[in-house]
């Protein structure tokens, strides 16, 4: 039993694995043309390097599949794998058990910094994702300085991250409202749902995402060592600032790229890591890891439900995770409010 | 094996000095007993001195200035057991002691089977070999306390600081403690220094006290020296009596005026 196989074990591995895989597959073969599953599994076993399968598919069918389905299943894998490790890693770093992107404002800063790029002349690429990195910075910042006004307790977090979100939606509507040329870019950048979704999208997010989780994941040891307190992490030999500083802007940087593509979804971050949590305890060593994976599996499915519950029209996806989420955070807040007057 | 020397040790809150020159040397193997009344700063000089906050003057670890190690050095030679530890939810007791393996652990590794073994060998020496899998929070307060006790011990340290271990034990439990915090000093020649509300306990177990007050040390020597009804009342504001176990060692009673 070594550090490493203690959270990560094989059996663990292989049942998330699984769900993933079953969302992914369930999120190919879902949609207005009903395609032969194994069909569809045979076109993607044939794309893969050294091996070649006649999938039987037409060409239409198998634009279908590569073109449509497929972009947008990785993206919203994408998207769910970065919302979630990014809020269990807030959860960490502010010790504070309903740290969400969304809730933070983090979303809604990147939102307000790219409409600023957009307005500001910069189209869809080049600048706009830096602008919504800085626009999400200042708004995590703003959220915990206000938040740590009168004592640092969750829920006081959480309230200026409302403040703070609240804040920016605003100010975006107003440049949205000055800028009403623009406004039909903005709107497709930030209401860009996985709908609209293809590969580009996926290479445009992708470098980011790797380095938000990768550098998320290198953390998960400290964050556990976090979990004692400042104080007691320095007498530990860690210096919690600097821990703190880094994953933040790791689950920022994130949380900004998948914005960009994704428009703004909430409690991701909250459904997934307390799920993982409940599932195999509150080590970040199993607790980050397994929200990539999960949060890639949940957000497919979400966005499965998003397509198929109104058929043929869409509901947004971000409404089918506050659907489900709001109600989790609930519980979520019961908790931790009992837990802290016991 | 290294001790301690504190020198003009000054730290100031808001402008308000809660320790004002503080001298205090501990021998390497030496187990010092702070005392002094609520609000003395005998936190903050255990903070000071284990160089979680900045202060002026001096601390010396060994020979070398608590300023000049890197927080990582800093933690090898000095564990810390606070007065109210923070447990994270859920965390067994195994995982809780690794911590104590964090100043060996690279900054993006994680633990080897030799730390799971120093923190498995923790938990034995403190009586604990049968909790590894419990959960911290849901121990006894003694179980607990040891358990806090054996990630200090993990950490490997030969100077151990400790803020108030015994408050909220009931005094068998505190005993249990205190004996095993004196067994692991003689086996492994680890300088202790400790903050006490129980004077008379504090007197069985320290080789020395040293009596914090206004920010300076007022009184310092061997138990007997330093508990007297004189030197209490003078600078704790306590009406006490102080009287003699048929060891020696100095007993405090507290004593009510009639009116």
């Amino acid at each position: 039993m070594t550090g490493r196989t203690r959270y990560v074990g094989p059996g663990r591995l292989a049942l998330m694995m699984g769900v993933l895989l079953g969302a992914v597959v369930a999120g190919l073969l879902v949609g207005p043309v009903s395609l032969n599953p194994l069909r569809v599994i045979a076109e993607i076993v044939d794309r893969l390097p050294f091996v070649a399968v006649d999938s039987g598919l037409t060409d239409r069918e198998a634009a279908i599949v590569w073109d449509l389905r497929l972009p947008r299943v990785v993206l919203g894998a994408i998207v769910g794998a970065v919302l979630s490790v990014a809020g269990g890693a807030y959860q960490g770093v502010f010790r504070n058990p309903l740290a969400d992107p969304y809730l933070l404002g983090v979303a809604a800063g990147a939102g307000l910094g790219a409409t600023l790029a957009i307005v500001g002349g910069q189209s869809t690429g080049g600048l706009v994702p830096l602008a919504a990195f800085i626009g999400a910075v200042a708004a995590v910042t703003a959220a915990y300085g206000l938040g740590s006004v009168g004592g640092r307790t969750g829920s006081s977090l959480i309230l200026a991250g409302v403040a703070v979100a609240a804040f920016f939606t605003a100010a975006q509507t107003y440049v949205q409202q000055r800028n009403a040329d623009t406004i039909r870019e903005v709107f497709a950048w930030i209401l860009g749902r996985l709908g609209t979704a293809g590969w580009h999208e996926v290479r445009l997010v992708l470098p980011y995402a790797v380095v938000s989780v990768v550098v998320i994941l290198l953390h998960r040891r400290l964050l556990d060592v976090l979990s004692v307190g400042e104080d007691e992490a320095g007498t530990l030999g860690v210096d919690p600032a600097r821990v703190r500083l880094t994953v933040v802007l790791a689950a920022t940087l994130g949380t900004a790229a998948v914005v960009a593509v994704s428009g703004l979804i909430g409690f991701v971050g909250i459904i997934v890591p307390h799920t993982i949590r409940l599932m195999f305890g509150g080590s970040y060593r199993s607790i980050l890891p397994f929200a990539v994976i999960g949060g890639a599996a949940f957000l497919v499915l979400a966005d499965l439900a998003a397509r198929t519950v109104l058929s043929p029209a869409e509901v947004p996806i971000g409404v089918v995770t506050a659907f489900l989420g709001a109600p989790f955070f609930g519980v979520v807040l019961r908790t931790a409010v009992r837990r802290r007057t016991a | 094996m290294s001790g301690i020397t504190a020198s003009g040790v000054t730290v100031a809150y808001n402008g308000r000095a809660v320790l004002d020159g503080v001298d205090l040397q501990v021998a390497a193997g030496e187990w010092v007993a702070v005392i002094g009344p609520n609000g003395a700063g005998k936190t903050t000089l255990l903070r000071a001195v284990s160089g979680a906050l900045p202060f002026g003057g001096s601390v010396l670890v060994g020979d070398v200035p608590i300023g000049s190690m890197s927080r990582r050095e800093a933690s090898r030679s000095i564990a810390v057991v606070p007065q109210h530890s923070v447990i994270p939810n859920g965390i067994t007791a195994l995982d809780y002691v690794l911590l104590g393996r964090t100043p060996y652990i690279g900054y993006w590794d994680m633990e080897e089977v030799e730390d799971v073994r120093i923190a498995l060998s923790a938990l034995e020496r403190l009586d604990c070999e049968g909790l590894g899998h419990r959960q911290v929070g849901r121990l006894s307060g003694g179980e607990r306390q040891r358990v806090v006790l054996a990630r200090a011990l993990a950490q490997d340290a030969d100077i151990l600081l400790l803020d108030e271990p015994t408050t909220s034990l009931d005094i068998g439990h505190q005993q249990q403690v205190l004996d095993l915090v004196d067994g692991l000093r003689h086996e492994r020649s680890i300088t202790v220094l400790a903050a006490f509300h129980d004077l008379t306990l504090a007197a069985q177990y320290a080789d020395r006290m040293a009596l914090l007050d206004g920010g300076v040390i007022v009184a310092d020597g061997p138990p007997a020296e330093v508990l007297t009804a004189d030197v209490l009342s003078r600078f704790s504001g306590a009406r006490v009596t102080v009287m003699r176990s048929p060891d020696g060692d100095p007993i405090v009673v507290p004593r009510r005026d009639q009116a």
